[in-house]
């Protein structure tokens, strides 16, 4: 590596001045918002500062409590539903499967789709009257549900559409990772007489566990950070059934036009993402694992 | 088992999984493709005579014309400069240690995963203030910054693959370090680029909720008409699925054309090799 300080800033400089001005400088004034009274519409002039107001209010709000606990649902569901769906067809389905480059392309499709586009479309599919889901539904002889309208079973439906947009990205990083794993421990492991369910449980799912807990954390970080599918799928509703904090933060800012206030509860989600990428850069920290490669 | 069965099981299996990830996309796509009254139908049919009717209607709007326009240019000048301001970034990161080098790493990797929601206030105030609301380049200035993050470290691991010895060999030849640059390492590591642009145009084209915020009739993108519309539009579903397909379609063709780069990009940093 060459030390050379006025070379190097002149490659990273540009970059440096756009995330500080544009991204870090934002995610800042998040924070420094949260201590002043603004509304909307007036001239920042007329903000007052107010403390930790805002924060107190935002801990104490049972709205905010209500939507940090849709999120943990969300999350929590919609997570380990992935995960384990991912996990359980890359083990069935791993080995040199003719054909599998064209399958992982169809794959990968469903992430490819604009959010906007996801959510409206499975604002068609969930429709009570004109839906699929209703008429596949009826097939089977079950009565026509009105999915979007009823707020357990609204709830239901943004994690079906998670589970389906995301399910393949499980599959694919575990499909990687066992790509990699050695495969003359596993023909020891069978030579021993270990049976599939002692291989898989014992050897394999333990050499893959560091791409299983990056994978795991960084759909937690994404889960956390929802926004756009259910912003059009069911825009927070009924009631708050679907609301989850980056929802919340949203309605807060630009329909209650709490300005203050929303970025006080944005904080609360700024930390739990931070966390989150804290630890998924213990896992994987592109700076140590590279240097120590040299 | 034997070997035989054991595949048709698995290839079932690969069958299935496919028919549900495209089966919400083809709902989408043949519904773009039905009469009004063909959408108002609760028997599931597949075959109907199609109609351009939906596209024609959705085209033929003026504005949208000019949405369509902005979501390009958006899209492209966002992906074009993020590429060359990324790469020049992990280039330097790379290759030289230097005062502030740390600092810099680690605010990148934590800029990562920032929630759109939560910069959505400040950038909406702080935009006003710079009076960049409401016009393209303001959105494009966001949204490099927000991808510059995730494309520095993508193509930073790509860099570290060029062996080191051929930039000294060409440094010894008397190569300064920009030519260095743009000769030996860029040829080099174009399938990070061509993963960190397809990356880059999802979001740019895709995104919703900034541009919503930061956009007015003219600057608009086609995901916040599309976002409009869906109140407007109601139940005419084959208007709405026409307008979801051309939203979807650029970047599903992308995947088509360069799956192989999509996945990299996926799973850079948790999966060597």
């Amino acid at each position: 590596m060459t030390h050379n300080t006025r070379t190097a800033w002149l490659f990273v400089g540009p970059a440096v001045a756009i995330m500080a001005l544009a991204c870090l400088y934002p995610v800042l004034s998040a924070i420094r918002l949260g201590f002043f009274d603004w509304s909307m519409g007036t001239p920042w002039s007329e903000a007052k500062w107010v403390g930790w107001d805002s924060f107190i209010l935002a801990w104490t709000d049972p709205a905010v409590w209500r939507s940090l606990w849709t999120t943990l649902k969300f999350a929590a569901i919609a997570v380990s539903a992935e995960m384990l769906l991912g996990i359980g067809l890359a083990l069935a389905l791993e080995g040199n499967l003719r054909g599998m480059a064209a399958f992982r392309t169809l794959f990968i499709l469903p992430m490819m789709v604009a959010p906007i586009a996801v959510g409206m479309t499975w604002r068609y599919l969930f429709d009570a009257q004109f839906g699929l889901i209703n008429a596949v539904l009826g097939v089977f002889g079950i009565a026509a549900k009105g999915w979007l309208a009823d707020e357990s079973l609204a709830f239901a439906a943004i994690i079906i559409a998670d589970i389906w947009q995301w399910t393949p990205f499980v599959f694919i990083m575990v499909m990687a990772g066992l790509a990699n794993v050695d495969t003359s421990v596993l023909e020891a492991a069978r030579i021993d007489g270990a049976r599939w369910w002692t291989t898989t449980l014992r050897v394999k799912l333990p050499m893959i566990a560091h791409v299983l807990a990056i994978t795991l954390v960084m759909r937690l970080i994404d889960a956390f950070r929802v926004l756009e599918v259910i912003y059009v799928l069911t825009f927070g509703g009924p009631g708050e059934a679907t609301e989850v904090l980056s929802m919340h933060i949203y309605k807060t800012a630009f329909i209650g036009q709490k300005l203050g206030a929303a970025s006080a509860i944005s904080v609360l989600l700024l930390v739990v993402v931070m966390l989150l990428t804290w630890m998924a850069l213990r896992l994987s920290n592109p700076l140590k694992s590279n240097e120590s490669d040299r | 088992m034997n070997r035989s069965l054991q595949n048709t099981l698995r290839y079932s299996a690969l069958l299935f999984m496919a028919v549900l990830c495209i089966g919400p996309i083809a709902v989408m796509l043949l519904t773009s493709f039905k009469t009004q009254t063909q959408t108002f139908t609760t028997e599931l049919n597949f075959f109907f005579v199609p109609t351009m009717e939906n596209y024609r209607d959705v085209l033929m709007d003026a504005s949208f014309a000019r949405y369509l326009v902005n979501s390009l240019i958006v899209g492209i000048v966002s992906t074009a400069l993020t590429l060359l301001i990324g790469c020049m970034a992990a280039y330097g990161m790379a290759r030289f240690s230097f005062a502030g080098r740390k600092a810099m790493a680690y605010t990148t990797l934590m800029l990562r995963t920032v929630p759109l929601a939560v910069i959505a206030v400040p950038v909406f105030m702080i935009w006003s203030d710079w009076q960049l609301t409401n016009s393209l380049f303001g959105l494009i200035l966001l949204y490099v910054a927000v991808n510059l993050p995730f494309t520095i470290w993508l193509l930073y691991g790509f860099v570290l693959q060029v062996p080191v010895e051929l930039e000294e060999a060409a440094a010894i030849d008397g190569c300064r370090p920009w030519k260095v640059f743009i000769k030996i390492v860029l040829p080099l590591i174009r399938p990070g680029l061509a993963a960190a642009a397809i990356f880059t145009f999802r979001i740019a084209w895709n995104e919703f909720i900034l541009a919503l915020v930061l956009t007015d009739r003219s600057t608009r993108t086609m995901p916040v008409a599309a976002s409009l519309f869906v109140s407007d539009l109601g139940v005419e579903w084959g208007k709405l699925m026409a307008l979801a397909t051309l939203i979807a379609l650029p970047p599903l063709l992308f995947t088509f054309l360069a799956a192989r780069q999509v996945i990299s990009g996926l799973t850079a940093g948790a999966v060597k090799g």
